[in-house]
């Protein structure tokens, strides 16, 4: 992360990290209340209404394995018992705790207080936090979350989300922090995401423009962090996004593409939409497979488990409660395989894209599945290219270099003929 | 004339195809993959070049011969000047020998060592040089590497007579392997237009002067045509480290696609399984790939995974297939990684089944690991081309047939004598299509 992008913007973000873990190693001294949460469906403003400090497992594995450190809580892991086919965060996570548990910063992550289990569409989510309250031995909140089985958010799905929150999650944290809920506080916070989304949403959106100004998969998962993390709901927040979009806003006027770990990227060749998220272990060497080849990601939806906020969605202060429930029911994991579908495809379109590609994780059994399911019928309905490539989260092992820069690359020759108009379709 | 040559730099092997300014195939060309990918690619070229300039003087001699005196004639001259040839490596053969002798390793012993292996060396030039009917037509196709089969069994044969107390067979061997991997790592300075009428000499006494007249009238046409290089695409295992141009390499999915499209213009499907990995391509009626699959990082179920399995049963790796044949009852292997394969292998041996029923068995795992990529890359559409080294093998291809069949239906199967020129062959049509495009600009 260090040297992906110069521009204020990183730094502020780096700033913004380098506190909160600080904040945390100081947690225990202070008296501060720690939540551990994951990223999809997080309740982020209603923990920071009440000054509790979240912490989210995943961000820690990722983080792991940028510092090249996965590889080693893994074994530690799977020494302790669990196996290859654990999903690797888990591994990752459980080993990170076995080694002392030091965040990315060098500084130690106090235990939690309490586990806020608020996204339930991935059973490994269950288990993991089953495992962390035995390693902890703190008590679990649990906020079922209805799958969008249908296709859709239904008023009785809503009212049992708002309602496991005002009886469940609310009380669990009176308890925990000894402080009445607060609901201004709420809707002060929740003003603040309403703020910061419009611009990150404008941010993604730039993608659109011809070069494309932003990597809306590589550069979008800086992009996404403080939305996706600690600072929805906060002041840094809006001004860490009023920021980027001058950046970027900048960029299209002198016409400029994305700014990748090895300065700015050349001429913009491919336009792909992307689908899974990206290999931590060699997030680098992966971006350089595509930006050497000219190939400038602009649009995914991994940049939209945290929150899909570019079909409209915004948090709404004046509805506290229900804009949670929306909010976590509208996460991308909390979508179905046709709305999945719609989404690629739409991407498809609007951001001008030549072609689809899949990277396939082999730990998420969760959101794997279908992947080739997906890719056909995206295919078939924009008939662009569709391409596909298995890698994982943060284990190295899964990560062949030389195979997956080979399909990477015959993936892109092969839109270039599509488009080059050497194929039967053109010809005939 | 202009030439257009594809490379396809392969883990075990490079090939080298030459086309004409028409498209059609003109030379091709094979050595060992080596750790200097510039080399093999020069080698396989210069192979190529080699065939193709047989093809030309074929041409040439079409005009005045009738087939069967070209049959006679041209793969005697073919012999003769490979033998050419192997003179020539034979006398660096002997410059490296004598160099590794210099080795303090075996200064105790230097001067007997010396005389003993330019002896040898000598003897090997001598066999060589006799001329008459070779039997090595057959071997044709194996090119560079040939020499090395050949040296190594003749060359150990004479160390074991000239051993003794004083140079064991040992010392004598570890010159020789040594001094080999130099050798064919050595590119020869003269080639066709250098060692063919040397070569037609050598023949001569077996053909009246009139006839000779007229042969030495089609060299020498031939050798007047200049092959112009129209440029080189490289593709394959090794491309990144082609030694050419980022513009002058293609994907070795993309060649194979349009190299099976060219042996068999119906193609739809290919499904390539090489020494490390299995590919499963579509392509549209012109041979464009509109879709694949291949083999993640693990390389089980590939070309390997038969290599490791004839070495855990003491087997050549051309025996499996024939050996599966005659199977009459498939045992159900489970894995086709490599690591468990030797295990369950021993397993079913020690539990009494019989060899060729395991044999079978193992083909047929392949096949279907090979089965699930086909599907998930779109299904077998006919016609069906089988590529890479695996589609040699009698067993893997009764074991595709019968499951294309069961998953499928009828499906044309082709598989190309030449199917391991393939991903070559592709690479050419690309440099031929570029050359054609920076034409029409
Ligand atoms: S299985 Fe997938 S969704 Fe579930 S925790 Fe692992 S990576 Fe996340």
């Amino acid at each position: 992360m260090d040297n992906v992008d110069k521009e204020p913007s990183m730094l502020k973000q780096k700033e913004m990290i380098g506190a909160h873990f600080d904040r945390l190693a100081e947690a225990p001294a202070q008296g501060k209340k720690v939540v551990y949460t994951f990223v999809p469906g997080n309740l982020t403003e209603l923990l920071l209404s009440f000054d509790v400090l979240p912490v989210y497992p995943e961000i820690n594995a990722l983080q792991s394995a940028m510092r090249k450190r996965s590889g080693d809580f893994i074994s530690e892991a799977e020494r302790i018992g669990h196996s290859e086919d654990v999903c690797t965060y888990v591994k990752c996570d459980i080993g990170m705790k076995r080694s002392g548990n030091i965040g990315p910063t060098g500084k130690p992550i106090p235990k939690p207080d309490l586990l806020l289990l608020s996204y339930t569409g991935c059973f490994t989510f269950l288990k993991w936090f089953e495992l962390l309250r035995e390693e902890y031995d703190c008590p679990v909140v649990l906020l079922h979350t209805p799958y969008q089985a249908d296709g859709e958010i239904t008023p009785s799905m809503r009212e049992y989300m708002v309602r496991q929150i005002r009886s469940e999650v609310i009380p669990a944290l009176e308890k925990l922090t000894g402080r009445a809920y607060d609901e201004d506080r709420l809707r002060e916070c929740l003003e603040l995401s309403r703020q910061a989304e419009d611009d990150m949403v404008h941010v993604l959106e730039s993608a659109q423009n011809r070069p494309s100004p932003i990597d809306a998969y590589f550069g979008g998962v800086f992009y996404i962090g403080p939305m996706f993390t600690a600072f929805r709901g906060t002041k840094a927040a809006v001004d860490y996004y009023a920021m980027l979009k001058q950046e970027v806003d900048a960029r299209i006027a002198r016409g400029e593409g994305p700014i990748t770990p090895d300065g700015p990227m050349g001429p913009e060749k491919y336009r792909l939409v992307v689908e899974g998220p990206p290999n931590w272990t060699h997030f680098r060497e992966f971006w350089r497979m595509f930006s050497e080849e000219g190939a400038v990601v602009v649009a995914s939806t991994y940049t939209k488990v945290g929150g899909v906020f570019d079909f409209g969605f915004r948090h709404d202060p004046n509805d506290p409660l229900g804009t949670l429930a929306d909010y976590c029911m509208g996460c991308y994991t909390n979508r179905s395989l046709p709305q999945r579908v719609e989404m690629l495809a739409s991407y498809a379109k609007k951001f001008s894209a030549d072609g689809i590609l899949v990277n396939s994780v082999k730990s998420c059994n969760s959101f794997s599945a279908g992947q080739l399911v997906i890719l056909r019928e995206v295919e078939k309905r924009t008939g662009i290219a569709g391409g596909f490539i298995e890698t994982d989260l943060v284990d190295a092992r899964y990560f062949s270099a030389a195979n997956v820069k080979n399909r990477i690359e015959s993936y892109l020759q092969m839109i270039e003929q599509k488009r080059s108009g050497k194929t039967e379709e053109v010809r005939a | 004339m202009r030439v257009f040559t594809g490379i396809d730099l392969g883990s075990t092997t490079t090939k080298a195809v030459m086309l004409d300014e028409n498209g059609d195939i003109l030379g091709r060309g094979i050595t060992n993959s080596r750790s200097n990918y510039d080399l093999a690619a020069a080698i396989a070229k210069a192979e190529a070049r080699t065939s193709a300039r047989f093809v030309l003087l074929g041409r040439e001699l079409a005009t005045t011969e009738d087939a069967a005196a070209l049959d006679r004639f041209l793969p005697r001259l073919q012999i003769e000047l490979r033998r050419r040839q192997h003179l020539q490596r034979l006398e660096v053969l002997r410059e490296i020998c004598a160099e590794e002798c210099q080795h303090p390793r075996v200064a105790r012993i230097r001067e007997e060592l010396e005389r003993r292996v330019d002896q040898i060396v000598s003897q090997l030039v001598a066999a060589e040089a006799r001329p008459g009917p070779l039997a090595i037509i057959t071997k044709e196709a194996k090119g560079s590497d040939f020499f090395r089969d050949r040296a190594s069994s003749d060359y150990s044969r004479l160390a074991e007579k000239a051993a003794d107390v004083e140079v064991g067979f040992d010392d004598l061997m570890s010159i020789f392997d040594k001094a080999i991997i130099r050798v064919e790592n050595t590119e020869l300075k003269e080639g066709f237009e250098e060692l063919i009428l040397q070569a037609l000499l050598d023949l001569g006494s077996r053909f009246d002067e009139t006839t000779l007249a007229r042969y030495r009238a089609a060299v020498q046409r031939t050798l007047a045509i200049e092959l112009i290089d129209g440029g080189v695409i490289g593709t394959g295992y090794g491309r990144q480290r082609l030694p050419f141009p980022k513009e002058s390499i293609r994907s070795e999915i993309l060649c194979h696609g349009l190299g099976a499209h060219h042996q068999f213009p119906n193609t739809r499907t290919v499904l390539d399984i090489g020494g490390q990995d299995t590919k499963a391509i579509q392509v549209d009626g012109v041979g464009i790939v509109t879709s694949f699959q291949m083999n993640d990082r693990c390389a089980a179920g590939c070309g390997r995974y038969l290599g490791y399995i004839a070495d855990e049963m003491n087997l050549g790796l051309h025996e499996l297939g024939p050996i599966a044949l005659q199977s009459e009852r498939t045992v159900k292997i489970s894995s086709t990684c490599t690591v468990f394969a030797g295990a369950e292998l021993r397993d079913h041996l020690s539990s009494g089944q019989r060899q060729e029923d395991i044999l079978a068995g193992l083909h047929r795992a392949i096949i279907l690991r090979a089965m699930s990529l086909l599907a998930r890359s779109g299904g077998i559409d006919d016609e069906f081309t089988f590529t890479g080294g695996v589609a040699n093998n009698p067993a893997a291809v009764k074991a595709l047939r019968q499951l294309v069949q069961e998953n499928y239906g009828d499906r044309v199967l082709n598989i190309s004598p030449n199917s391991i020129y393939t991903g070559a062959l592709g690479a050419a049509l690309f440099c031929r299509r570029a050359a054609e495009d920076r034409a029409a600009a």
